[in-house]
């Protein structure tokens, strides 16, 4: 019974400490917006980079998802689908831009 | 050194209190993630054109006329704090705990995600006020094909919500029950993850590039 409440609190604990930390990366990330604007492209990369740190904290603390304790294959699925998806965005992004360049529709 | 407990599905797993449902889980809860993949997939489709959507304005109202940062901000606030609650109710189930705490934590999820959704909801009859409609320009009919399909999932969870709670109250905490709501908070917790996509990649991406 005591055993069982330990777990408990821990597991608990773990949700605590996702909550927190994502509400942590949420707050710098709209701190940042609100102090600097959200101009240049210095700003943005660091705020891309707190949204993926989110990312990875969610992933880890939420959907209990590490290379340690999940079996592999939830994590390979992961992973495949993020290739598909880099293959299908950045595809997508470097075709159409360099369409635009060429149709002289983008100052560039 | 005590082992950690062995996973055999993402999310909080029920556990050996529970093995008959931890088992019955299992296959289907994979299954349940190999959808939830192809969904981010698809969701990936349109990122990737409103990426390549941000120029296109046509002479329209922008984001900087139409993004309000505060309610994106309270949105976020909602979102993540309902995915908090969505795992209390399964640690809740997981602990047997009696089952009203359960109920309760979906309670406060349901009203959780409905804020999230009168906020959108709100947010998409401001911009329309402005002119910001999909039919306007290229970056609008993206903007307008991504989020709401965000919302369009979080209602769908809400309806998953409702319809799981009577359930419960009916026939009580059976194995297939139990594996139902291990899906459910797997799937919310999957909508937080795509959310914060959102707020990168189509407000704060769109305020610096668009």
């Amino acid at each position: 019974m005591d055993k069982r409440s330990e777990m408990h609190r821990r597991e608990r604990r773990r949700y605590v400490i996702g909550y927190g930390g994502s509400l942590l990366l949420t707050g710098a990330v709209f701190t940042i917006a609100y102090k600097y604007g959200i101009e240049t492209k210095g700003v943005y990369l660091s705020i891309a980079l707190l949204g993926l740190a989110q990312l990875i904290v969610q992933l880890v603390y939420f959907l209990h998802i590490d290379r340690r304790r999940s079996s592999r294959e939830d994590l390979d699925l992961i992973l495949f689908s993020t290739l598909v998806l880099l293959i299908i965005i950045l595809g997508t992004v470097w075709i159409m831009g360099n369409l635009a360049v060429r149709m002289h529709t983008y100052p560039m | 050194m005590k082992r950690a407990p062995t996973h055999s599905y993402p999310g909080l797993n029920l556990g050996r209190r529970h093995a008959s449902a931890d088992q019955a889980a299992e296959v289907v809860t994979f299954g349940f993630w190999v959808f939830l993949m192809s969904d981010l997939v698809y969701f990936g489709l349109m990122f990737a054109i409103y990426i390549t959507m941000i120029d296109a304005q046509a002479g329209g109202p922008g984001p900087h006329e139409l993004f309000d940062l505060y309610s994106i901000f309270a949105q976020t606030l909602i979102l993540l704090t309902s995915s908090l609650t969505v795992g209390l109710a399964m640690l809740a189930l997981k602990y047997n705990l009696p089952r009203w705490r359960i109920v309760f934590w979906f309670c406060v999820t349901l009203v959780l995600g409905l804020c999230f959704l009168v906020l959108e909801i709100r947010d998409f009859m401001a911009m329309a006020e402005q002119g910001g409609i999909p039919q306007r320009s290229g970056f609008l009919s993206a903007f307008y094909g991504l989020v709401p399909l965000h919302g369009l999932h979080v209602a769908a969870g809400c309806v998953w919500l409702i319809v799981l709670g009577i359930q419960l109250r009916m026939f009580g905490l059976t194995d297939l029950l139990m594996s139902r709501v291990v899906r459910l908070a797997l799937f919310w917790h999957f909508l937080d993850l795509i959310w914060i996509g959102i707020i990168t990649i189509v407000y704060f991406g769109g305020l610096t590039y668009g």
